[in-house]
């Protein structure tokens, strides 16, 4: 394995940094931009942003869309505890990520786009609108994009409001036109109906910063460094009881023990992979895969120590969500304070099996009846503490 | 069309929906009944698409798309789960719109156990006693509750209660313990009102119903229209309970406890004991009103045929000012005054305009003035001892009734304003079984019914009232020459905004009553009188910002505006439920009644006749009657 890694112990050497992001937007300047869908789809990306979707469909869907205008939204929210790979993109690759705006403008029919930018990261307002800058001056940003007379693509940035859900693509769009950020049906859809009700893709900014590295490098460069089944390569953010820390480019289909060798972390308890809406693997498991279908991520990976308190870890996680739940639903908003109440009981009095009866079903309803992620993904992190850790309730034999 | 029809099957059977249709909406047609919350049938995209368009003035979210996100229901509730076949999870049917063909079941055991977990998640922070709760029996989580079988054993119930309850603007009363979220009460006040003065503030177990701009609640910007109440599914809104008081008047020897009805509350009080929707118990409300102890009970009808004369006169003693005397002080279009919920909307956010309402007082206020004064001379009553209590369909007139300008006789107009909620308990607690009693007329000398007054019940109502009087006041004919059965039709029906026209081709004699007012009615020969009219607050935006781009709304000349979708028939105070539905059967109820009455125009009421003869001589805009009928309004912030 070659990880590269950021702060870690090979260097900066991320893939990102081979790659020219105007040579990208070239070609697809050059291209048919249906020929432009069918590269990201051969390539086999997927969005960065946790749920996996792949990201040639996703356009694919958006560009046979009849609603005008279109908008392309990079999500630069970056709110999942653990995460700040994307953080790193923009600071170091932010006109790659523009480029990859542009290719998807390009791609589906869109002209304009919106990078809405963490509230936390106001800092880097300034660094990104220089970018932007030099990006139209060299015309790949603006009217007829390095000569095409029928490309044009623009971005605005936008600040985000502070709250986790608004990451959640619908909550995001609700932010953007200036509501309370609460999650929409998603049905219809973001690319149906999205920002202002017009056909919408939103795209994490990682997945953005891959498309013109494809572009450039070929869709077969990026498949053959994963597996067959999840071809391409992946940035992981590792934190927490390790020695070393940082963000590290691995190819899909590394095992969890090969990170945690790396990373110097290999008397790690467990690993909570995917932040706080993730699970928590035990060691009997850190032969898993960074495989969508077995440990999808949305590149967070926090490592616990021999000494930590698998359900206080439990706890801070629900209380995460109860501060972070949009509030609008009753499965998410109350199933998560019941939730956090019960995990207090269980760590004061132990486990009974009603209690345990209780706490499962009350998972289940929250998971299948909340309507967004984020209630639908709550319950998530205590269950697999539950289920592997409970030996550490009182009582416990 | 046929075939642009999808076919979803529901517990196996097969529907046949236009596309967009939610699941909810085809469950229905199938006869399959699945429980909702959140969801109000008056706050689903179609019956918003038919009341509203327009764009919200209060604030900065101005822009238009805010409508149509609103519009959709939030389904947060989540209790109207279902399960798709192919489809992971549940789904809220309430917002699920069919596009494709798909199979849906609406129970299992994944269903019920959702549901169930959900209501006991809601009864997890609810604090409230059924038995003392004035939603007791029409409270939609309380139903649910009982028929999921909702316990608190899993995740127990407050024990004592987590906020303290809070007044909207005085009159709306809001207990937060009982609820549940759902914004029903922000919908409706943003997207019938046009008012906004609800929002929801704060995140996860900070989220809270509050008002717009962080006001504190007694401090809201709030018409007391009571909308929100009627669309609340809990207790957690209702308004201020003024029954005890009024029992106490009752019960006070010293006291003569007079009532007057206003129309809309007849119409509608039989709901509260298992009557059909549109089903009017006007006489065995007034045998029941004597028997819980009122000493006299008199009909609004009266006062709303001499609030048309006086608001007729007003409009054609306008028109003479504007028209032959030039006289630009003569506000037009003259608005009507009657909706004490307009009245407030006006004041807070049309001011400009507030010279072109009518200066004549509501009919409840007119007749509180008139009883106080003629009625207690004509009897010899001493005025300090009537307690003068009104049935209202409407919060709001709680509001009308204490405003501080309202005792021009030296007693309050109005001492209690109860709505019709209010009094359906009132009877209740007397045990009284309001549908099984005996006729009782109404007592003189207000006693003569008339058709007019009946339908200022009904949006438009006020209009062709007004309408039939002046016409025949005008030009001397019959108003049946032009309308059959006197029925002005094109002012009717359920439209946000309406207009219509009629023209004078003939014109007749000042009558007497009027002489102080024009000399002669030549200069309306062959005029054209335009009216608009306009229900639920959100349309009336929708009028005044079309007078203010100088648009047809603006070359009216009378304009009826209603605070409440439907008119007083859809009033705040009125019973709960509510939807279109019950609204029309209600209107039918008020607009059959008006056909059966012989004395269908104001201007035709002997009573009204004789208080013109007897009291107020010098006739309607007169200066008595200006002291008395008439009042002011006042700019608010
Ligand atoms: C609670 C919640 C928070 C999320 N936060 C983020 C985020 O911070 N950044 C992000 O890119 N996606 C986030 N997502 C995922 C987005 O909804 C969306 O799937 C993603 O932006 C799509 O981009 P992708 O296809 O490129 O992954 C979040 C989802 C949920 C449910
Ligand atoms: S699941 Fe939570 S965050 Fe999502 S809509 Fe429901 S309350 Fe909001
Ligand atoms: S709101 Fe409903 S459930 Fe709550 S106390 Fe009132 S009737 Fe009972
Ligand atoms: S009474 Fe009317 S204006 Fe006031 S909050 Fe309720 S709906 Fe809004
Ligand atoms: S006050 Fe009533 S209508 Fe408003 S959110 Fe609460 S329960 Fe719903
Ligand atoms: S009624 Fe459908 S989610 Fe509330």
């Amino acid at each position: 394995m070659d990880p590269k890694a950021v702060h870690g112990f090979v260097g900066n050497k991320l893939s990102f940094s081979e790659v020219t992001p105007r040579d990208g937007i070239r070609m697809a300047a050059e291209m048919a931009p249906e020929d432009v869908v069918a590269i990201i789809g051969a390539s086999g990306l997927r969005g960065r942003g946790g749920a996996g979707f792949p990201t040639g469909k996703k356009w694919e869907f958006a560009r046979g869309q009849e609603g005008s205008p279109k908008y392309i939204i990079c999500n630069a929210d970056e709110g999942e505890p653990g995460t700040f790979k994307d953080r790193l993109i923009l600071t170091d690759f932010p006109e790659l990520v523009f480029a990859g705006m542009a290719i998807a403008g390009r791609a589906v029919g869109a002209e304009f786009g919106i990078l809405y930018l963490r509230a936390e990261y106001g800092w880097l307002r300034e660094h990104l609108d220089a970018a932007l800058e030099r990006c139209r001056v060299a015309n790949t940003l603006g009217n007829n994009i390095l000569g095409a007379s029928d490309f044009s693509f623009d971005i605005s940035i936008r600040m985000g409001s502070g709250a986790y859900v608004c990451g959640e693509e619908t909550a995001l769009l609700e932010s953007l036109e200036g509501r309370r950020g609460d999650a929409r049906n998603r049905i219809p859809f973001p690319v149906q109906a999205g920002y202002l009700g017009k056909p919408t893709v939103v795209n994490n900014v990682e997945t953005l910063a891959w498309v013109p590295c494809i572009m450039v490098k070929g869709p077969s460069w990026f498949a053959a460094m994963g597996t067959r089944k999840a071809p391409g390569a992946w940035l992981f953010c590792v934190s927490g009881d390790c020695k070393r820390p940082g963000i590290y480019e691995y190819p899909f289909g590394t095992s969890l023990r090969q990170i945690l060798s790396d990373v110097g972390a290999e008397n790690a308890k467990a690993v909570q992979v995917g932040g706080a809406s993730g699970t928590c693997v035990p060691p009997a498991q850190f032969d898993r895969t960074m495989t969508p279908g077995d440990l999808a991520t949305g590149g967070s990976i926090i490592v616990f120590g021999p000494g930590q308190d698998m359900f206080a870890v439990a706890e801070n996680f629900q209380h995460f969500f109860c501060d972070e739940s949009c509030g609008q639903c009753i499965p998410c908003r109350l199933g998560n304070q019941r939730m956090l109440e019960a995990i207090g009981r269980m760590r004061k009095d132990g486990l009974t099996v009603d209690g345990e009866r209780n706490v499962r079903q009350l998972a289940q309803t929250m998971t299948v009846a909340s309507k967004c992620g984020l209630g639908q993904m709550s319950a998530r992190a205590f269950l697999s503490i539950l289920n592997n850790f409970s030996g550490e309730l009182p009582g416990h034999v | 069309m046929d075939s642009e029809l999808i076919t979803v099957t529901i517990d196996g059977k097969e529907v046949k929906v236009i596309p967009g249709t939610t699941v909810l909406e085809a469950a229905r047609t199938a006869g399959i009944h699945i429980p909702t919350l959140c969801h109000h049938d008056d706050l689903c995209s179609e019956a918003l698409y038919q009341q509203t368009a327009s764009t919200p003035h209060q604030g900065e979210h101005s822009h238009q798309h805010e409508e149509s996100a609103m519009l959709s229901t939030p389904s947060s509730c989540r209790i109207c789960l279902v399960e798709v076949e192919g489809l992971p999870k549940l789904h809220a049917s309430c917002a699920l719109p069919i596009h494709n063909a798909m199979t849906v079941r609406t129970t299992s055991t994944a269903i019920r156990h959702a549901r169930r977990d959900i209501l006991e998640l809601m009864m997890s922070e609810h604090y409230g006693d059924c038995f003392a709760c004035a939603r007791n029996g029409t409270c939609e989580l309380q139903k649910l509750c009982a028929d999921y079988g909702v316990t608190s054993e899993r995740f127990g119930r407050p024990h004592e209660p987590l906020f303290e309850k809070a007044e909207i603007g005085n009159i709306i009363v809001r207990d937060q313990n009982k609820c549940i979220l759902c914004r029903r009460c922000v919908r409706m006040c943003a997207l019938y009102q046009g008012v906004y003065a609800l929002t929801t503030e704060g995140r996860g177990d900070h989220s809270r119903i509050a008002t717009f701009m962080g006001k504190e609640m007694k401090d809201a910007t709030c018409i007391n229209c009571g909308q929100c109440i009627n669309r609340c599914p809990t207790g957690a809104l209702t308004e201020r309970d003024d029954t005890d008081a009024v029992w106490h008047a009752i019960e006070d020897p010293d006291k003569m406890v007079v009532i007057q009805t206003a129309p809309a509350p007849r119409a509608a009080i039989g709901e509260m004991f298992g009557c059909e929707p549109g089903t009017p118990l006007t006489f065995q409300m007034n045998t029941a009103l004597k028997r819980v102890g009122f000493d006299k009970v008199f009909d609004t009808n009266f006062s709303a045929d001499l609030t048309i004369l006086e608001e007729g006169s007003e409009l054609i003693s306008r028109l003479y000012k504007a028209l032959v005397l030039k006289d630009n002080t003569a506000a037009l279009p003259q608005f009507t005054s009657c909706s004490p919920g307009w009245i407030k909307f006006i004041e807070h956010f049309y001011p400009k305009y507030l010279p072109n309402l009518s200066s004549a007082k509501s009919p409840q206020q007119m007749m509180g003035a008139v009883l106080k004064t003629y009625f207690a001379e004509k009897n010899g009553w001493d005025p300090s001892k009537i307690v003068s209590v009104s049935l209202m369909p409407c919060t709001a007139k709680k509001f009308e009734a204490a405003r501080p300008e309202m005792d021009a006789s030296g007693y309050r107009d109005v001492d209690y304003a109860l709505t019709t909620r209010e009094l359906g308990r009132m009877f209740k607690q007397a045990g009284i079984e309001l549908p099984k009693l005996d006729k009782t007329p109404f007592d003189d000398p207000f006693g003569t019914p008339t058709g007019s007054g009946v339908i200022f019940g009904a949006t438009g109502g006020v209009m062709e009232a007004a309408l039939r009087t002046v016409f025949e006041i005008v030009t001397g004919e019959k108003v049946e020459s032009v309308f059959d059965h006197a029925d002005i039709k094109p002012v009717r029906g359920f439209d946000g905004v309406r207009m219509a026209e009629l023209t004078i081709s003939k014109v007749g004699p000042v009558p007497e009553i009027l002489s102080h007012l024009v000399p002669d009615f030549e200069w309306l020969k062959g005029a054209t009188l335009r009216v608009g009219l306009a229900h639920g607050t959100v349309n009336a935006i929708r009028v005044m910002k079309d007078i203010e781009e100088g648009g047809p709304l603006s070359q009216c000349h009378f304009i009826e505006f209603m605070a409440c979708p439907g008119g007083c028939l859809g009033g705040g105070g009125q019973p709960i439920p509510t939807d279109r539905e019950i609204r029309a059967a209600r209107a039918k109820a008020i607009y059959s009644e008006d056909a059966t009455y012989v004395v269908r125009k104001s201007h035709e009421n002997e009573d009204v006749l004789r208080i013109y003869r007897e009291f107020f001589k010098e006739g309607p805009c007169s200066h008595k009657s200006h002291e008395l009928l008439h009042t002011h309004y006042k700019e608010r912030v």
